[in-house]
């Protein structure tokens, strides 16, 4: 028995050695949104400008420039744009509302179209209209993607901004590095341990609007 | 004099650094969080939302100063060895994550003979292999055919795939020859019991040392065994070398970035050189790992060392299971039920 129980405790060093392996982005995305509300009060659609990061940008735009002008046009840029929006329903536009209520239903987005700086630094902007799941007046939402393969956060200012909100309506957002999310990330994290969820919840871009 | 005594400090502590951050980030934080079908709860090991924080903002900050590194090398020659510097770095922390590299290596040596030689020798030759994988990717799909991204994603979807057929298979052969060395292990113990026969699992109590090798030879002798030779020593070359290419074929996403961005700001030799120098963080990181394997095995013959024949049997019956964990992990990432590394959206 004790070879048994020696052995065992040498399979673990040995899986110690195999096993292992932990996320980390390798795109970083820059966000803005607006939040349009129509005028029955419930949260209409919402606008993202997601502005990658200078290394993926370029990769992303390799072998665009196709008239070799140097620079990136929107028309040049389409197809990218397209198979962007496309691609991101698979990932439900790394857009939820929190757990607990009631989830956001899209529909595909319009109104695509990527655009580069003069360094080359891609934004991609997408209207996400919702299908259905919007809440009269307040509502919260996390921007984040689950396997953080995808690291988000919210633009320097105003990141968040409201259109068209019910008198009374203010927008609050946290990046997953705000420390006054920290205590709250901490124990959802846990709960999310027996939920067995994703811990890349953990980076998670909320955004609270509150009507009053 | 002072300046070189400085860069192998900070030499050396990248390297203990590596090693704390591959223990740590292999261990402490959640396995295979990229699209795992398992849903991996962590352990107690789990970090807390602080350590969490911090790392993601050290990602943050770093990747930055990657990115920056390459602008900064288009006008000024110096700062290509500063973007070197960081790629190493790169390499040695980007490692430490996801990817097949680690786990294929590990599991072959635990599977096979494994000594630190060979360990070594794997780990910095899958590291080479994959950086001359990326440069010849880039270099040819996106420097000469003016590729986009999206053909080079899907070069890379090809490439993977065949990486990951082939560690299928080399993990069905290693398992087919562990099996066989298992059962002839078995059935010689067997019949030696009723003989009462014990000399051909008692060498390691001569006092010859080497004790695995010799319960190698010994156990291998009897019927139906394959020959020693084919299950250590010259074989391994060749062996080591399908697990090499099996790794190496599929590019690193980091380095077809910093390529591609090279490219993009008219500097791809400097890029070929920051691949490299990522290469070398690769290879330390997985050699680390690597090691661990190693002397976990070391450990594992050492623990069950007396009870000869049983511990024989036993650390058979370890290297089919490490073949056959090479088998499932190329099985999960050819079926794409486990992830090992992406490139955006829809890559």
């Amino acid at each position: 028995m004790r070879t048994v129980q020696r052995a065992a405790l040498a399979a673990l060093f040995l899986l110690a050695g195999i096993a292992g392996a932990s996320a980390h982005p390798h795109v970083w995305v820059t966000a803005k949104s607006e939040l349009v509300y129509s005028p029955d009060g419930k949260l209409k659609e919402i606008r993202h400008a997601w502005t990658f990061d200078e290394m993926f940008s370029a990769f992303a735009a390799q072998g665009l420039d196709t008239n070799n002008d140097g620079k990136l046009s929107r028309e040049e840029l389409a197809d990218l744009a397209k198979t962007n929006v496309e691609s991101l329903k698979e990932f439900g536009y790394f857009t939820v509302s929190k757990k607990g209520e009631k989830p956001l239903e899209f529909d595909d987005p319009v109104d695509y179209w990527l655009e580069a700086d003069d360094k080359g630094i891609l934004t991609l902007h997408f209207t996400l209209p919702i299908k259905s799941g919007a809440p009269k007046g307040g509502i919260a939402l996390e921007v984040y993607d689950p396997t953080y393969f995808v690291s988000f956060s919210l633009a320097e200012g105003k990141a968040i901004s409201l259109v068209g909100a019910p008198a009374g309506c203010a927008v609050e957002a946290k990046g997953p590095d705000d420390s006054a999310s920290q205590a709250n990330n901490s124990e959802s994290f846990f709960a999310q341990l027996n939920a067995g969820s994703s811990y890349g919840e953990m980076f998670a871009n909320r955004i609270t609007v509150r009507c009053r | 004099m002072k300046l070189r005594l400085q860069a192998f400090r900070s030499l050396g502590l990248a390297v203990v650094a590596a090693l704390i951050g591959a223990a740590l980030l292999a261990y402490a934080m959640p396995a295979l969080a990229q699209g795992s079908p398992f849903g991996a709860p962590p352990g107690a090991g789990a970090p807390s939302a602080g350590l969490t924080q911090w790392i993601l903002a050290q990602q943050a900050q770093f990747y930055r100063a990657l990115s920056s590194a390459v602008t900064a090398a288009k006008t000024d020659g110096k700062a290509a060895f500063g973007l070197a510097w960081l790629s190493f770095l790169y390499g040695i922390f980007h490692a430490a994550g996801p990817g097949h590299g680690k786990a294929v290596i590990s599991s072959y040596l635990v599977a096979d003979d494994a000594t630190m030689k060979r360990g070594i020798v794997l780990s910095f030759a899958a590291a080479i292999v994959q950086a001359i994988a990326a440069v010849a990717l880039v270099g040819i799909a996106a420097l000469v055919l003016g590729a986009t991204a999206k053909a080079m994603n899907e070069t890379v979807r090809v490439l993977e795939l065949g990486a990951y057929g082939v560690i299928v298979l080399f993990g069905l052969a290693l398992a087919w020859r562990k099996g066989r060395a298992l059962l002839a292990a078995w059935s010689g113990r067997h019949k030696a019991d009723h003989a009462a026969h014990h000399h051909h699992h008692d060498h390691s109590h001569h006092g010859h040392g080497h004790g695995h090798d010799h319960a190698h030879d010994e156990d291998c002798g009897h019927s139906h065994g394959p020959e020693p030779a084919e299950l250590k020593g010259k074989g391994w070359l060749k062996r080591g070398l399908t697990a090499v290419i099996a790794i190496g074929m599929r590019p690193c996403s980091g380095a077809i970035l910093v390529l591609v961005f090279a490219l993009s700001q008219g500097i791809f030799a400097i890029g070929v050189a920051a691949t490299f120098a990522m290469a070398l963080g690769t290879a330390i990181t997985v050699t680390a790992i690597a090691l661990l394997a190693v002397w976990g095995k070391g450990i594992a013959l050492w623990l069950t060392k007396r009870p000869a024949g049983g511990a024989t049997l036993l650390i058979y019956a370890v290297e089919v299971a490490a073949a056959l964990t090479i088998v499932a992990f190329g099985a999960l990432l050819f079926t794409g039920l486990m992830a090992s590394e992406r490139l955006f959206p829809g890559g």
